[in-house]
């Protein structure tokens, strides 16, 4: 009879819980950086003038490119999610296409960065680089090490995007959802759409042990309800980016600027 | 009992309610955590059964000089899979995955976890986990006969499956990970109306601080493995001493995440503990506050001592001294909590039932263990006896003597309202006595041997030790006798035995207060709490049962 | 249990691009104290600063000033953890 609210699959919607996890997710991303930075700290204590030397070699000016890139991506995704707290759906998805963008220059500089050095014949296991000193190939080591970890993080970062993107521009979705415990209390009963002056759009047959659910799916409009989960994935994803960017903020100085 | 909103009349339990999928995919494709929790305990048990075939092989060989059963090289694949699958996936997942993922929502008031399809994928990456090392045994050059630790050099050099195996742990880590990470958002976002965090049950406080430690120390492990895997493919360098590499460094990082992970390990348990005892002991539970401030305690301190597992490595004096003091600090949350525990039985109204029997039990063997770690933890001592038999006896002692045991209890306290049905208690009892009489012959031989110089993970023995070996072997043979007639007077029990009432034990936190099993959402209506949660009446008055 | 003091505290657009030059400033610091041959100080100038830019970061583009309380112990929380990690590894490595 009047059960329909209750029938509907309880959503549980909660940003803050979400926001917990987001941020517990990202303390064990800081945990697993933080050991390769302890081993940096350690390999660095042990061979100082190889380090200088090692850092010497690597491109600063692409590094501080990349540094400014990363940078404006994560203004470009604050300013994503900013859009989606004001209901600015356009301008939300303007921003996350930039950061997008940024993010694909990032990898193509580290492209071209890692590409010089591999062609120079420095990259790990390679006979070239078991010539240098032990601290070379403790530095390179973990130069690729931290900064390929880094980038993968970079293209996860994009794929979220990409379903952010998704989410944002879908535009049909499930309004009612009654799973088969919800359709227990209607079995021997026919389900009536009507509008709301009473008038029958649709009748379903008998409900049945046979039928295991029933949707309703609205298309055209994205609700309320939707775009509020949306600003709060906006938000998930956008944390997900900062510490992408906070990690690099460390990575630049300690493998770029400690040339000597 | 707890005064709660609405008593539970006979209703559908939520193995009965009808979802979208039917047969096994209704199980593999369930965001329930009630399902999510059987699931995990029926491939733990199962992993935990397949351990144990190992260890009783192990044994065997040990059992007379020379070459008993099997070559050195495939003993060597035994211990280090028994450590794997024991250690990643029984012990770990453990007590949090399979009761803490039924009981947590339930016991905090609410309807399921905070990500409901998280914990889904928590269980499907440990299938996966399982499956890539299963297939580290199979394949290639077969399975790592490294040990457990996976130790560098050598793990960067031998030819067998490191690298799969280590994957394997990779991946259940990250089970790990999310299954604390699930249960801590849980905690801070659910607990229902009136239950302030210090009125939360002390299981949950337990699973608290576990959740705590599994999303701050699994991720070095995460990166130590990864950097294995990387040295093995590609040649990294950062373990290797041929490119300056240094091996202690694996161990640092290696042992930075598992001594946290054996307080992943126990604290669990000792929270089930906690529940147990007040249970039967019909009073709440003495110190509350203690028993919550010291599991996060251990937890914290749990972070500062895992050098106390490399004394003999090589690493500077000034950090063993450090890391030696710090060991004995650990103790001290222990052993408050032992007090408390014996403090809540002092002159409560004991009902010696199953679960209490194999709880207390706990109390006994994990003391043992745990003293024997303070001779570990002494540096002068620890120079004698590391890496002897006497570090097996000790580990055994805490993590099976301990959290082995009170898993057993949470299988005989909890079981019931999981499964709906009881076992036979006289069995139990039995079962119990087999498994203390044979886990003591196992295992304080073990100290003996190691006092005398028996080294850990060697295939063979001097013959000054064969009579102790021979001795252990007899006890593993009486152990595996425990746990066989305990696991089918389980099974038995829970398959067929009489159907259980909805709180066949006198329980007074929340979930003995819904159905058993409990329906699909937990509670018609969301209770409000007003009592703390071991609200026992006195006894002068009515006794509610 | 949800709180009606839970509303998110929205930050203009003005503040994010303010937050963002005073990041190009100290990126621009950085490179300059490089330069500066400062031996042994250059590597805790350049943690130090990029502390500093964390924080920015944390505080302003994560929300975390806006945040309760619990967000803000739980970073502590992790940071502490990581320090510990770190410093007592150290007193093996410096001491050898």
């Amino acid at each position: 009879m009047d059960h329909g609210a209750e029938f509907a699959l309880e959503k549980h919607f909660d940003p803050i819980g979400a926001r917990i996890g987001m941020w517990l997710f990202l303390f064990t991303e800081l945990l697993l950086f933080g050991g390769l930075f302890l081993l940096y700290a350690i390999y660095l204590n042990k061979h100082p003038e190889d380090f200088h030397y090692a850092s010497s070699q690597l491109n600063q000016f692409i590094g501080a490119m990349n540094t400014i890139i990363l940078l404006t991506s994560s203004l470009t995704m604050a300013l994503a999610v900013g859009a989606m707290h004001r209901h600015s759906r356009k301008l939300a998805l303007f921003f996350l296409i930039l950061t997008f963008l940024l993010a694909a220059g990032f990898l193509v500089n580290k492209y071209f960065e890692w590409g010089a050095k591999i062609h120079h014949g420095i990259y790990p296991g390679s006979e070239e680089l078991l010539q240098h000193p032990q601290g070379e190939i403790l530095f390179y080591g973990l130069y690729y090490t931290m900064t390929g970890l880094h980038g993968l993080h970079v293209v996860v970062g994009m794929v979220v995007m990409g379903f952010l993107f998704y989410f944002s521009v879908k535009k049909s979705h499930k309004a009612v959802s009654l799973q088969p415990h919800f359709l227990q209390p209607l079995l021997g009963k026919k389900l009536k759409l009507t509008d709301s002056k009473g008038t029958k759009i649709w009748e379903s047959e008998e409900i049945s042990d046979q039928i295991s659910g029933v949707e309703v799916i609205l298309k055209g409009k994205q609700p309320e309800d939707k775009f509020a989960s949306n600003t709060v994935k906006f938000e998930n994803a956008g944390l997900y980016w900062h510490l992408v960017d906070i990690i690099w903020i460390f990575l630049f100085p300690l493998f770029y600027l400690i040339a000597m | 009992m707890a005064s709660v909103a609405g008593t539970v009349p006979m209703e559908k339990s939520f193995y009965e309610e009808k979802g979208r999928h039917s047969g096994l995919l209704a199980w593999l494709l369930s965001t329930d955590h009630k399902r999510i929790g059987i699931m995990y305990l029926i491939s733990m048990t199962t992993f935990f059964l397949v351990g144990v075939a190992i260890g009783v092989l192990m044994r065997l060989e040990l059992i007379s000089p020379g070459e008993t059963i099997m070559g050195a090289q495939t003993y060597n694949s035994l211990f280090t899979l028994h450590g794997v699958i024991m250690i990643f996936l029984f012990i770990i997942p453990g007590i949090p995955a399979a009761f803490g993922n039924f009981f947590l929502p339930l016991q905090i008031g609410a309807k399921d976890v905070a990500f409901p399809r998280l914990n889904l994928l928590s269980y499907w990456l440990y299938l996966i986990g399982v499956t890539i090392a299963l297939s580290s045994l199979f394949t290639g050059p077969g399975p790592a006969d490294t040990g457990w630790t996976f130790y560098a050099p050598y793990s960067l050099r031998t030819g067998t499956n490191v690298t799969l195996a280590v994957l394997a742990a990779f991946v259940l880590g990250f089970s790990s990970i999310l299954t604390g990470l699930n249960f801590i958002t849980t905690m801070h976002r659910m607990r229902a109306p009136g239950m302030t965090f210090f009125k939360m049950p002390l299981f949950c406080w337990s699973l608290y601080a576990t959740g705590w430690i599994q999303i701050l120390a699994t991720p070095i492990l995460g990166i130590t493995l990864a950097l294995v895997m990387v040295e093995r493919l590609i040649g990294v360098g950062v373990f290797d001493p041929v490119k300056g590499g240094d091996p202690v460094l694996y161990q640092h990082l290696f042992w930075i995440y598992s001594h946290p992970a054996v307080y992943i390990m126990v604290l669990p348990a000792m929270g089930v503990l906690t529940e147990i005892i007040p249970t039967f002991a019909r009073r709440t539970i003495f110190g509350y506050k203690a028993i919550a401030f010291s599991s996060m305690a251990i937890a914290f301190v749990g972070y500062l001592v895992w050098g106390h597992h490399m004394f003999t490595s090589g690493i500077s004096d000034t950090s063993r001294m450090a890391f030696s003091f710090l060991t004995f600090l650990v103790a001290i949350p222990s052993a408050i909590k032992v007090f408390n525990w014996l403090a809540t039985l002092y002159k409560g109204s004991i009902d010696m039932q199953p679960p209490f029997l194999y709880g207390i039990t706990f109390i006994i063997l994990f003391s043992i263990g745990g003293l024997t770690g303070l001779i570990l933890g002494s540096l002068a001592t620890d120079i004698h006896v590391h890496d002897t038999y006497f570090v097996v006896a000790h580990f055994h002692y805490v993590m099976f003597g301990g959290t082995g045991f009170v898993f057993f209890a949470a299988l005989h306290y909890l079981g019931p309202k999981m499964f709906g049905r009881m076992y036979n208690k006289k069995v139990a009892y039995i079962a119990w006595v087999f498994l203390f009489i044979g886990f003591n012959a196992l295992y304080f031989t073990m100290f003996i041997l190691g006092y005398k110089g028996m080294p850990r993970r060697y295939y063979d023995a001097l013959p000054e030790f064969h009579t102790l070996h021979v001795i252990a072997t007899v006890g593993s043979w009486i152990l595996v006798t425990g746990i066989i007639i305990m696991f089918v007077n389980l099974y038995r029990g829970f398959r067929h035995g009489e159907k259980a009432g909805i709180n066949p034990w006198g329980g007074t936190t929340l979930e003995w207060t819904v159905g058993t099993p409990p329906p699909l959402e937990n509670f018609h209506e969301i209770p409000t709490v007003v009592h703390e949660p071991y609200y026992h009446p006195r006894n002068e008055n009515e006794e509610e049962k | 249990m949800e709180k009606p003091q839970e509303k998110y505290q929205l930050m203009g657009y003005g503040t994010y691009v303010m937050i963002w030059l005073a990041l190009l400033l100290l990126t621009g610091l950085t490179v300059t104290v490089a330069g500066l041959n400062l031996k042994n100080v250059a590597i805790f100038a350049a943690i130090l600063i990029a502390g500093f830019k964390s924080t920015l970061v944390m505080n302003y583009f994560m929300h975390l000033k806006y945040e309760a309380p619990l967000f803000r112990n739980m970073v502590y929380i992790a940071i502490f953890t990581l320090a510990i990690i770190i410093g007592l590894t150290f007193t093996d490595i410096s001491f050898r």
